[in-house]
């Protein structure tokens, strides 16, 4: 049996009859679309909009909503003064992204925040250099909560490898999948990431690679990269009908460990049963301890998902396989760490990196790619 | 939840709960509350999911097939 939705319930908010009336409307941003499709199809669930000042500020202080379900990032629509004048608490309001209607909203407040506050707590540092903390500056004063109701989609690229959670949902009872583990992802596969694959599936039915797409820093590898190599992988390496690749459009926030847990959230409402957490886990530069996002979960004994904490592999050139500190009793002579960084660079510079670190076909397919990166 | 009854355990499993309790660092804050969060986890894990009607199921199933999930 798949995972529960979180809070109990998968959020489905989709309204279908919708005529256009006179009603006032409000721009939003791709990244704010994502976020409004993701709540009505249930990504988010148990939000059914944006939150309102009380749950915001319970998620900042407590990580739990207010009826103290864990959550541990808000979900927030920022607006201008300029865009919310004669909007009013109680108003309906149409969400457009460029020319195409997105949703419907209540509005049930409209408040301002402290972004200072939000990255203290959110991020644990208000340096604008991090990534994350310097997006939310530049965001605008006024934060909007109300019920939402999806009209329209928002169009992709990815159609192909788009699914919802009620389609997982269907897709994992159809393969008669009854534990499931989520693997997040930002990066297309190295050694280390298909070892750790393969340890957590060794113990389940099935495996959701779901990478990230939407905004990421410079330097990361784009969408369609980490699609090819994950393809590419799975189809020289893995078993047939033990993966389901498809990918999850929001935005990384670098928040770490608050982010680790979030990340869990939204797999366990696609019906994963466990979710494997990496070392530094949506952590960016030396802002998290590297276990800080292992440590977090402790906070959340009824997340009513499995976190799945399997250490970082590396080869050693003794055991002659990859392997981690816990299985590995030789010492740091023999080992090679496979570093993301290294491999970027490499092939940035077009070249090949070696077979332990990355299999020979899934850097062909990066290399195929004229400019592979953000 | 509504009107709540009483049930009896064995008192070695109550002073391993109360230990439990201890040991997770506050989140259940006595061992009505874990007992309570225990069961329902339980007893939901085996409910259907009737969010769809069976034409959007099938409508879903049709789709996966198209892009080869199914």
């Amino acid at each position: 049996m798949v995972s529960k939705p979180h809070g109990g319930k998968l959020i489905r908010r989709i309204k279908r009859d919708f005529e256009k009336e006179d009603i006032q409307t409000l721009e939003v941003s791709l990244e704010q679309a994502l976020d409004i499709e993701n709540i009505c199809r249930g990504v988010f669930s148990p939000l059914e909009g944006f939150l309102d000042r009380n749950n915001y500020l319970s998620v900042l202080e407590n990580k739990r909503l207010s009826n103290d379900i864990p959550w541990t990032i808000p979900i927030i629509l920022d607006v201008s003064n300029q865009s919310i004048d004669g909007l009013k608490e109680g108003d309906d309001v149409l969400l457009k992204y460029y020319d195409r209607n997105i949703a419907l909203m209540n509005i049930e407040e409209i408040y301002q925040w402290d972004k200072k506050q939000y990255a203290r707590y959110i991020y644990g540092t208000t340096d604008p250099e991090h990534p994350g903390v310097s997006k939310i500056y530049k965001m605008n004063d006024y934060l909007v909560a109300g019920k939402l109701e999806l009209l329209n989609s928002v169009p992709t690229r990815f159609e192909r490898y788009t699914l919802w959670p009620i389609e997982t949902r269907i897709l994992f009872r159809e393969r008669g999948w009854r534990t499931i583990v989520g693997f997040q992802t930002r990066n297309a596969p190295h050694r280390g990431h298909e070892y750790v694959q393969k340890a957590a599936l060794t113990f389940v039915d099935g495996l959701f690679v779901n990478p990230l797409v939407g905004w990421k820093k410079k330097g990361d590898y784009k969408d369609d990269v980490i699609l090819a190599a994950y393809e590419t992988l799975i189809k020289h390496y893995y078993p047939r009908d033990v993966v389901v690749l498809a990918v999850l459009r929001t935005s990384m926030r670098y928040a770490g460990p608050r982010e680790a847990v979030h990340h869990a959230i939204m797999r366990k409402n696609f019906g994963c049963t466990h979710f494997i957490i990496g070392r530094d886990h949506a952590g960016v530069g030396n802002y998290y301890g590297p276990y800080d996002a292992w440590k977090i979960f402790q906070e959340f004994p009824d997340l009513g998902i499995t976190p799945l904490f399997i250490r970082e592999a590396f080869y050693c050139k003794k055991c002659d396989g990859m392997v981690n500190e816990k299985i590995c009793p030789h010492n740091e002579e023999y080992r090679i760490h496979i570093s993301g960084t290294n491999i970027r660079r490499m092939l940035l510079n077009g070249e090949r990196p070696p077979e332990y670190m990355m299999r020979r076909e899934v850097a062909e397919t990066i290399l195929s790619f004229e400019n592979p990166f953000m | 939840m509504g009107e709540k009854v009483t049930i009896e355990i064995p008192k070695e499993l109550y002073e391993k709960a109360q230990k439990y309790i201890q040991e997770s660092g506050g989140e259940f804050k006595s061992v009505n509350e874990l007992v309570e969060f225990v069961l329902n986890e339980l007893l939901s894990e085996e409910e259907e999911e009737t969010v769809f009607t069976p034409e959007e199921e099938e409508k879903i199933k049709q789709r996966l097939k198209s892009l080869g999930y199914i």
